[in-house]
């Protein structure tokens, strides 16, 4: 319904401010928030943006952010994803500079080479030192927690990122190209899409086993980028398709623009929205998928650990040390929680007419 | 419909063919053998060993006859480990252990996903609706693996109520924690998919139609808004198959089933090629034929859809 309405034709000219038009949006058909009047009055930090099509977007994202911050769930998840990448990243210094503990520090003390419950100390009296309890080897497991939170929060994110790059591009090519391209190309999608591409990876991982622990961290990057790209390629072709026929296309074509370039200039940075979306919900996706293949062996490889790892090993013993498993299983599921629950509600705040699943 | 299975099942072919492709090339391209853990071989043994299992053929002889062998006659040879021992005998061993938890899993995720989701979906945005739905993100988040050894640490080591591991036949209290593990996360799953497919019928205007010629409401939901409402549930089956494969492998190591995944791990890290090829191409096949299963069964929901 908005596709009528002039558009800033190519962002390389700078619109002059005076002469900016009403933006079209940028999100999607039929989206009706932009037109409300606030938003129409662009205001000077606005105008002094560079290019005319971020005018749009700053309202929609200003919009958006509004409604994510009044869907409590999604801002408890954004707080505990926060608080928890926060102390991924700081937790082991902080725990190293206060108690002197490292992560992978094994007491040279026989004594102390067992696994104590938590808020216990080593004779068996009440103790803050191991607020976690501590591992087989007398670790301490908060540490240890929280170091591999952030091999799992890295694998997540930069996988994501990898699935991201392939997705993004193969979507947005094929929906662009359109025709027999397009169905070629989405074919493979589909056939792709039933494979059981995780025993795929396992095969992968399994045979091509690195022989240090961050190559194999690398290896897993690349199987599971590899393989969770398919539905953001639907969603950026699905995308693609509504925003090609739009004026600010044609006027890119008629200025002689090429194909790649109003591909990934003009077209994907209009795609963001569901873009972030999805990408959101990939990150706990494949953070799962990680702990997966670390608990079948083929993941993440001592002496590093992640969340999948570290609760595997408290599997093995299960009945008497419980705390193994419980706190980083525990950790791993409040972030994945967290993690969804906040790209659901990006969902919702980005596109509210889909309130889909 | 007729021409849309037939063009669906030669589809199937060459993705099946990719498969096997894509898994030889990929245990094939790895550095190392399988028999290289056994120790140092002299070279006169190990040229018997290349000569044995066909190493010493230049490669395309021996995918060649891998794809022949497979096709001819739907044969996957035989486990380089567990010797002596057809691949097909294998699969036919284990699949029953796998296909039983699986479905099963299935079965009691709609049955509880179902009745949660459409409780919601009737009372939207209401306390109830908000519990479930927050017991599903929870599903949704929660590992399989942490689940099912929780849930032995309760029920088996605290409670002494359930078995914690090992198979003994199908009816027995041996399959309800590894039932109750797996469909954890379907059920999460499809309580969501009912809820946002059910809200979205609820509105639309045949179940206004239903209502305004006196059905009772619970007929109004379920000869009506049920069969559209769980349209998204049934689309879903095809990546929940997926999926409940990857499930079935997580479930049969935790509480130690002999079940196909179990045997896969293990061949995968034995690198057993023909166990590998066999399985991986017995799954892909499976899911395949379901998902096409699940198109006609789409079709047949959804009168709107026409092949």
């Amino acid at each position: 319904m908005n596709d009528d309405r002039p558009t800033i034709p190519g962002d390389q000219d700078q619109p002059e401010p005076g002469l900016t038009p009403d933006p079209a949006p940028s999100y999607r058909h039929g989206d009706v928030i932009h037109t409300a009047p606030e938003y129409a009055v662009a205001d000077a930090d606005v105008l002094a943006v560079e290019r005319g099509d971020t005018i749009a977007g700053t309202s929609l994202w200003r919009d958006a952010w509004r409604r994510l911050l009044r869907n409590r769930l999604a801002v408890f998840g954004m707080i505990v994803v926060a608080i928890v990448t926060l102390a991924s990243l700081l937790g082991p210094f902080i725990i190293q500079k206060t108690t002197g503990i490292t992560p992978d520090y094994i007491p040279s003390d026989v004594a102390r080479l067992r696994s104590v419950p938590p808020l216990t100390g080593i004779d068996g009296a009440f103790a803050w030192t191991h607020p976690m309890g501590t591992d087989n080897q007398g670790r301490d497991l908060l540490a240890r927690v929280l170091q591999g939170g952030q091999i799992s929060l890295m694998v997540g994110i930069i996988s994501t990122l990898v699935s991201l790059l392939i997705g993004v591009s193969y979507g947005a090519t094929a929906g662009y190209l359109g025709g027999r391209v397009d169905n070629l190309m989405m074919r493979a999608v589909d056939v792709l899409y039933s494979l059981p591409y995780i025993i795929i990876v396992i095969v992968l991982l399994a045979v091509f086993r690195s022989q240090t622990a961050r190559g194999q961290v690398i290896l897993l990057f690349i199987a599971l980028g590899s393989v969770s790209w398919l539905t953001m390629a639907r969603i950026v072709r699905g995308q693609v398709l509504s925003l090609k026929n739009q004026e600010f296309v044609l006027a890119a074509k008629a200025t002689g623009v090429s194909t790649p370039r109003i591909i990934f200039r003009h077209i994907v940075p209009n795609t963001l929205g569901p873009v972030i979306v999805y990408a959101t919900l990939t990150i706990p996706t494949v953070m799962l998928a990680e702990a997966f293949l670390s608990f079948l062996g083929f993941g993440v490889q001592p002496p590093l650990a992640s969340w999948g790892s570290l609760a595997t090993d408290g599997i093995q013993n299960l009945g008497i040390f419980p705390w193994q498993l419980i706190f980083p299983g525990v950790t791993m599921a409040l972030t994945l929680f967290s993690f969804n629950f906040l790209g659901d509600g990006l969902r919702d705040a980005l596109d509210p007419q889909t309130r889909q699943q | 419909m007729l021409s849309f299975i037939i063009r669906r099942l030669l589809i199937t072919i060459p993705t099946i063919l990719v498969v096997i492709t894509i898994t030889w090339g990929l245990v094939r391209l790895a550095p190392g053998n399988f028999y290289i853990s056994e120790k140092n071989i002299p070279p006169a043994i190990e040229k018997n060993i290349r000569e044995k299992y066909g190493l010493d053929k230049p490669w395309y002889e021996q995918y060649g006859r891998t794809i022949w062998n497979i096709v001819r006659h739907f044969d996957f040879g035989t486990s380089l480990k567990y010797e002596g021992q057809s691949v097909n005998a294998i699969i036919g061993r284990s699949l029953p252990v796998s296909a039983t938890i699986g479905i099963l899993a299935y079965l009691l995720a709609l049955l509880v996903g179902v009745i949660t989701g459409s409780i919601a979906a009737l009372n939207p945005n209401s306390k109830r609706d908000y519990a479930s739905m927050t017991l599903a993100m929870l599903g949704i988040s929660i590992p399989n693996f942490v689940l099912g050894p929780l849930l032995v640490l309760l029920f088996s080591l605290t409670l002494y109520w359930l078995p914690p591991s090992r198979w003994n036949g199908f009816p027995s209290r041996n399959v309800i924690l590894p039932v109750i593990t797996l469909s954890g996360l379907y059920m999460a799953y499809i309580a969501r998919l009912t809820r946002a497919g059910m809200l979205e019928v609820l509105r639309s205007d045949y179940i206004r139609t239903a209502r305004a010629k006196g059905l009772s409401e619970s007929q109004v939901i379920i000869r009506h808004a049920l069969r559209g409402g769980l349209l998204p549930v049934v689309s879903y089956t095809g990546p929940a198959l997926a999926f409940l494969v990857t499930g079935t492998v997580v479930v049969e190591r935790i509480f130690v089933l002999p079940g196909m995944g179990n045997y896969f791990i293990q061949a995968s890290l034995n690198r057993d090629e023909p166990l590998i090829i066999g399985i991986v191409s017995f799954i892909a096949i499976a899911l395949l034929l379901m998902n096409l299963l699940v198109d006609i069964a789409y079709a047949y929901l959804d009168p709107r859809i026409r092949y």
